[in-house]
Order: C-alpha cells, then structure tokens, then sequence
C-alpha cells in the first residue's frame, strides 16, 4: 500500500514521540517536468528509515543523507536538485526538472 | 517542525478540516493556521486563495517570502449502495488515497464480510447521510438502481457541493430519475451536475471494468485544472 500524506505526517509525529531524531522533507519548489508536486513529503528518521517522495526515487537517497545532518545539527537546510549529470555521478532528476527542497528537524 | 504543530496538524487532518503551515524559508519560523482561523491571520487573503486552490507553494506577502504547505482534506467517495459494482470501486478508491464509506439500507447487501475494508452503514440515506459531514471533497455516486434509496441520496448530495456527482442507469432510466428529483424540488443546476450514465464510455462491462470508467471519471473531475491547462496546450 502506498503511504498517504496523512501516514507520512502521523509517521513523523510518532517516530519522534518514539525518541528518534526525525527530519521532514517538503518539495518547496519545481521547474520544469518535476515528479512529485509542491508541498510533498518525505519522512526521516536518524538511522534513515523513511515514508514518503518528494521525487521518482531520483533523489529520495540524497535527500536522506542531508537529512541525518539536519537531525545532527538541529539546522534547516535547502536543497536543489536538477537534471541528472551522468558524467559527474551526482543524482538528480532524470525526467529534466528542477526541484527544490527544505529539510528540517522535527523538534 | 515543532512537534507541537505537527501533532496539532495531525489531529486535523483526522478530523477532515483543512490547516495550512506558515513557513519563512530563510528563518525557518512558522505557524500553523488552521482552516477556521484563516480568517483572523495578518495573510489572510492569501491564505483563503491557497485553501480555495489546494496547492502548496511560495508567496511574497507583506511579511516577507514565505512557503505555505497546504493540507485540504483527502478526497471522500461515498457509495450508495452494497452492490457488485461498489465491491470492486471501494478496494480501488481506496488505493487511489479516498476515504470510502458505503451506504445501503439492505441488511442482506450491507455487509463487512462484502466490504472487509471499508465502514458500511445498513441505514437509509436520510438517516445514514447527514452525520457523514458530506463536503466539496467528497465525491459521491448512487449505484442501488432504486429510487427509493438513490433519490433521496442524490438529493442530499445536491446540498453538500460534492465535487463528484453520479448515477448508474441508462439514459433512459436517467430521464425517469430526472423528472422524479425535479418534482421532488431540484434545480436544473442540480440535475445538470450528475453524471449518467456513471463512468467514462470506455465499453465498460464486468463490474470492475465499470468501476474502472467511474474512478477515471471522478479524477478527472477531481484534477479538473490540470485537464483544462492539457486542452489548452493541444487546442
């Protein structure tokens, strides 16, 4: 079954009450062909279990790692993400678009 | 986030009402406003565009750039009637992120063990209907072929602007129904909205396939806007 936003919220709140540092990822902006819409999100927990997309599963890795930081740190951070360069081995976006991204812990 | 707004958030997306967060992408401050206080906000009149809209995003207001992440409620399918068609539409819309509830007075039809997944109410429509809080998020189909259930089911639905609104039958069993509602006081605003028959003419014919034509149909009423902007572009 695929997670619904309210999951990925409920999910967000209950892995914190749990007593694990928890990051949320929200797409704040797109351009161009962008999977996943303005206002998706994704769910991280410290050992980078998560629920949610903010992109095709382009980028949901990147996402992750930035997001344990995030949850280190206890500092937002912005995120862009665009089209795939296939000779520098960066992720991004297959499909053309760019996507913009806020990681913030949930405190 | 402040878990204090993420639990608050969430205890109102459970209850189906709409909120808002309230982000300034370069402090990181943010509020959360829910649908009833919109009204009372410094922005509110961007707020109410965003609610209308549903759509999240950045927006220059007169207290700076900010992002706002809007949470409308999930979209509903109420289905009136237990019957074949609702057995293989509720698993489906249930997949497609709805909340189901199916609704017939027949003991025989309204059962769980038809309907494992999904809350079924052996009740009639007037009495089943108005504690449902249906609203403009709910999309709602009348599938018994009785005008004793359907009728006064459709004619609660004419009240609560549901986005979605059908009726299985030919055209002309739907001529019949017609000039029924309208002597039991519907408008032809009213009639005009229902679609039947239900579904997209795809040459449905098992249930499921049928089911398939009504959910295609409800989506496209649901993403109405981005059928339009797709029009545009081909035309």
């Amino acid at each position: 079954m695929l997670a619904r936003d309210e999951d990925i919220l409920k999910a967000a709140e209950d892995w914190r009450r749990d007593g694990k540092g928890v990051a949320l990822a929200t797409v704040v902006e797109t351009w161009g062909s962008a999977p996943r819409p303005v206002g998706s999100n994704l769910v991280i927990d410290e050992e980078g279990n998560f629920l949610g997309s903010v992109s095709g599963g382009c980028v949901e890795g990147a996402v992750v790692t930035e997001a344990i930081d995030v949850i280190e740190s206890g500092k937002s951070k912005m995120l862009e993400f665009g089209v795939a360069d296939e000779t520098a081995w960066k992720v991004g976006l297959s499909c053309g678009g760019t996507i913009r991204v806020l990681v913030e812990k949930v405190d | 986030m402040d878990l204090k707004i993420l639990s608050t958030l969430n205890a109102e997306r459970a209850s189906r009402r709409a909120a808002i967060v309230v982000t300034n992408p370069d402090t990181s401050a943010q509020r959360l406003v829910k649908g009833e206080d919109v009204g009372r906000d410094p922005i509110a009149d961007v707020l109410r565009a965003r609610l209308r809209s549903g759509k999240s995003g950045m927006e220059e207001t007169p207290e700076g750039r900010v992002f706002l992440t809007v949470y409308v409620p999930p979209p509903r399918l109420v289905a009136i009637g237990a019957v074949h068609i609702s057995q293989a539409l509720a698993p489906m819309a249930k997949m497609l992120g709805y909340d189901v509830t199916v609704v017939d007075p027949r003991t025989a039809f309204a059962t769980s063990e038809r309907f494992p997944d999904v809350p079924v109410i052996a009740e009639w429509p007037d009495v089943a209907l108005p504690p449902l809080g249906i609203d403009r998020y709910t999309a709602f189909v009348a599938l018994t072929h009785d005008p004793k259930i359907d009728d006064p089911a459709l004619l609660h639905a004419f009240a609560k602007e549901c986005f979605y609104i059908g009726a299985l039958g030919s055209r002309k069993t739907h001529g019949r129904r017609l000039e029924r509602l309208k002597g039991q006081g519907a408008s032809d605003d009213d009639l005009a909205r229902i679609h039947a028959p239900i579904g997209l003419n795809i040459g449905a014919i098992s249930p499921p396939e049928i089911a398939v034509s009504i959910m295609a149909e409800i989506t496209g009423a649901l993403r109405q806007e981005r059928v339009a902007a797709r029009q545009e572009k081909v035309a």
